[in-house]
């Protein structure tokens, strides 16, 4: 049996709890559990004033309860199985090196943040900065898979320099900002400024989206020959990319100046 | 009151190499011959140390506080204090935070740090963060060689003037002493362009040239009987080449006292990134040759950092070359100021030659007493990486270890896999404290006979140098122990000295009509108060006094 954590008590404050992730917890007693601190604002306070803990020394956990509030968790988790059964807060699997997290809820901003690999799944909606890279850094996440089934906010994959982003819903603006490298998939396109700043990776996007000025034509009716393989790596996680049709394949962002790939489905 | 008992004692200045001796604090905080109570520390088969001295560091003031703000991603991976009952909280990392960079000097054994470049525009901010720089004592010294007033004085010949608006400066800011960056270099730099030789006319001047700036800046700074010769920063830093223009300078310093800042980056040879070697060889060989002058390393570490500089138009250069993130600060008509985040690595030749040249400075130099430990931090490195460089200096076999993941090409461009020498520990005692205390002209630091001030560090022997000098098991300072088994007990403030130079009562109504039309800030808000020096220890200078 896992470690399954009930929040019992809605923090008034964002909670910071990188504690919760499997890593952290899997060698620990349930007491041990309860002791291990979480930041309430600037308070240091044990897991246990906030979460009711049954089981232990595991590295499936499950957590419970609306944690909207709850920061950070499976921060820089490496291995295991993470699910919240309700929203999750902000910077969640942020640093992630390896394991699973499933969301069925929505999350807050910047999941997956500077991560290495491993996968992030989320039912419901993300917030903005998904897979991104904080301020100041020089790359966003480097590998590994985030799936968002519903929307994204802004900045999805900023910098990202690896990896893969799927955003079944519709993204904001600013997709793939100053992108480096990896692959974004839009199965629903996104708002404007699409691939801004882009200097390599690759964007697609099943619906249309608005182009920028400074991203140039370089050939239509394109089927991408990666195209299969991605659609292959993809299709245990349930995502289906269709591999038959044609793309509008545009190249930028010319201001930069980059070699990103924006490729648009086109029009049946 | 303290006795230090039965250590191994290495103190430079008074040429104890290694001999076991007691040392006695008075309660005043100062060594003294013997004293009949109060705490004994039992230091049998330690060793101990004068406290280390920073001769060129940036710690404070609206330089280093805009690298802190440009570099939010340092902060998110670095070390984080969290208050205790004795400690305030702060971060580490390349630009540490104010009460940090008190603990983490001290926490290696160092008691007195220069702030080694600071604008009269932002020397009032400059004291502020310093009077946040716990345990150790402090000094500033001031940017004069871009300083437009200054240079129009020069430029219409009027030496005796330019040498009161020094003085007056000096006084205004608070400071130390003086510092030169780029001499006219920077001035240029408001033009678009740099001063790289130093013989042609500055632009936006019609006659006046780098080398008379140097010249005269030296000289100035001896007449006033400044405590610290002019503090140099050469022109052309960082070019491959350069090694001319350092030695030119050197020339035209001859005659006058002066330090040489991060001299590491001004000793290259070659003609460009493909052909860059070290020159320093050729460039220690000069100060063998002249052993009134003394220099910093600046040596470079490979490791991430943010280098931060006055040297605006160099900052422009790294971060065309280097696609980094880049700030500039334009400060009026003083000086000008550059940001740009830095990662030295040893698979690229050009910093693997900076790495090289940095130590090789440090080991051809054959006088400790003329060359010091230093990084120029943080722009070589961070400062609590100097145990690192103290292991390097200290063996043959760590260096040897190092040079073999330097690229293939490094060969024939460095000298430093056919140096022998290896620092003992009065030569590292001297490098980190006892020498630079001189160079600055603190005859009471780096130095532990009797009436000196009590600022020294114990070290458990170990055979790891870098281990050892990294955890000092004591420090001391001014009698108080700070750091005991790792820990910080105490977190006194520092002092902060200051000189007063000589200057002529009219400088002042001199200046005001200058002022009034140049700066955005009002005269008469414009100098520094002294209730604003947080521990002011005030030094007169007596003109010619300079020894």
């Amino acid at each position: 049996m896992g470690i399954k954590l009930t929040l019992t008590r809605q923090p008034t404050v964002p909670l910071e709890a990188e504690v919760l992730a499997p890593n952290a917890l899997a060698d620990c007693s349930t007491d041990q559990i309860a002791a291990r601190t979480v930041y309430h604002g600037k308070r240091q306070l044990p897991l246990a004033d906030f979460f009711e803990i049954e089981g232990e020394r595991s590295d499936e956990l499950e957590i419970h309860g609306d944690l909207k509030k709850v920061r950070w968790v499976g921060r820089a988790m490496s291995r295991g199985r993470l699910t919240i059964h309700g929203n999750v807060g902000m910077h969640l699997g942020a640093y992630m090196t390896g394991g699973q997290i499933e969301v069925l809820g929505n999350a807050g901003d910047w999941i997956g943040a500077e991560m290495k690999g491993g996968q992030i799944h989320v039912q419901g909606n993300a917030g903005g900065q998904v897979g991104a890279a904080y301020r100041g850094s020089l790359a966003g996440m480097k590998g590994g898979l985030i799936h968002v089934t519903g929307s994204a906010g802004l900045e999805v994959g900023m910098r990202m320099r690896r990896g893969i982003i799927v955003i079944g819903g519709a993204a904001k603006d600013f997709t793939g900002l100053q992108m480096k490298g990896g692959t974004i998939v839009l199965m629903e396109g996104a708002e404007i400024r699409t691939g801004a700043w882009m200097n390599r990776g690759t964007i697609i996007s099943l619906k249309a989206v608005q182009v920028m000025p400074t991203f140039a034509l370089a050939t239509k009716n394109f089927v991408p020959p990666f195209l299969p393989l991605l659609a292959k790596a993809l299709a245990p996680q349930g995502i289906t990319i269709p591999t038959d049709c044609g793309f509008d394949f545009y190249s930028g962002d010319l201001s930069v100046p980059g070699r990103g790939e924006l490729l648009i489905r086109q029009a049946d | 009151m303290l006795r230090i008992t039965g250590g191994k004692v290495y103190d430079p200045a008074n040429n104890i190499d290694g001999q076991v001796k007691d040392l006695h604090v008075d309660a005043a905080g100062c060594f003294c011959e013997a004293v009949s109570e109060g705490r004994t520390i039992d230091a049998t088969g330690m060793i101990v140390m004068p406290g280390g001295v920073d001769v060129h560091t940036h710690v404070a003031g609206g330089a280093i506080n805009f690298a802190r703000a440009m570099t939010p991603e340092d902060h998110r991976r670095t070390q984080a204090f969290i208050r205790t009952k004795t400690r305030r909280s702060g971060l580490g990392g390349m630009a540490p935070t104010t009460f940090a960079t008190g603990y983490l000097y001290a926490g290696m054994g160092w008691t007195t740090v220069n702030e080694a470049a600071v604008p009269v525009l932002s020397a009032r901010h400059t004291h502020e963060e310093l009077a946040d720089i716990p345990i150790v004592d402090k000094s500033t010294l001031t940017l004069m060689a871009n300083n437009e007033i200054m240079l129009d004085q020069m430029e219409a010949g009027e030496y005796e003037r330019a040498k009161d608006v020094v003085a007056w400066y000096l006084w205004a800011a608070k400071s130390y002493g003086v510092k030169a960056v780029n001499p006219g270099g920077v001035a240029a730099w408001k033009w678009g362009g740099d001063a790289r030789q130093l013989n042609a006319p500055i632009e936006g001047y019609s006659k006046l040239t780098p080398g008379t700036i140097v010249t005269q800046l030296a000289r100035i700074c001896d007449e006033l009987g400044l405590p610290h010769p002019m503090h140099l920063h050469c022109n052309n830093l960082g070019a491959p080449g350069n090694i001319s223009t350092t030695l030119d300078t050197l020339r035209h310093l001859e005659g006058s006292r002066a330090h040489i800042a991060h001299s590491q980056y001004h000793a290259y040879g070659g003609d460009g990134w493909e052909t860059i070697c070290s020159a320093a060889a050729e460039l220690a060989e000069y100060f063998n040759t002249h052993p009134t002058i003394t220099t910093d390393a600046g040596a470079v570490l490979f490791g991430d950092t943010v280098t931060i500089t006055a040297d605006g138009p160099w900052q422009h250069l790294l971060h065309k070359l280097t696609g980094r993130k880049w700030g500039n600060l334009d400060i009026e008509n003083e000086t000008g100021c550059g940001i740009v985040p830095y990662t030295y690595r040893p698979s690229n030749l050009v910093n693997a030659v900076q790495w090289a040249c940095g130590l090789e400075l440090l080991l051809l130099i054959q006088n400790p007493w003329q060359v010091f430990l230093s990084t120029d931090h943080p722009n070589g490195g961070c400062f609590w990486r100097y145990p690192e460089i103290i292991k390097l200096l200290m063996s043959r076999d760590f260096r040897d270890e190092c040079l073999k993941k330097l690229p293939s090409k490094i060969k024939n461009r460095i000298t430093l896999p056919e140096i022998d020498r290896e620092y003992t520990l009065l030569d590292v005692a001297t490098s980190m404290s006892a020498g630079p205390a001189r160079a600055l002209g603190l005859a009471n630091k780096g130095n532990l006979a009797a009436g000196c001030d009590a600022d020294l560090v114990i070290y458990e022997q170990e055979d790891d140098p870098a281990e050892m000098f990294s955890h000092p098991r004591y420090v001391i300072k001014g009698g108080e122990v700070i750091i005991e088994d790792g820990e910080i007990r105490e977190t006194p403030e520092g002092r902060e000295y200051i000189v007063r130079p000589h200057y002529d009562p009219g400088t002042d109504d001199f200046m005001r009509p200058l002022f009034e039309d140049c700066y955005t800030m009002a005269f008469d808000n414009y100098p520094v108060e002294m209730e604003r020096v947080r521990g002011a220890i005030i030094r007169d200078c007596q003109t010619g006094e300079a020894s």
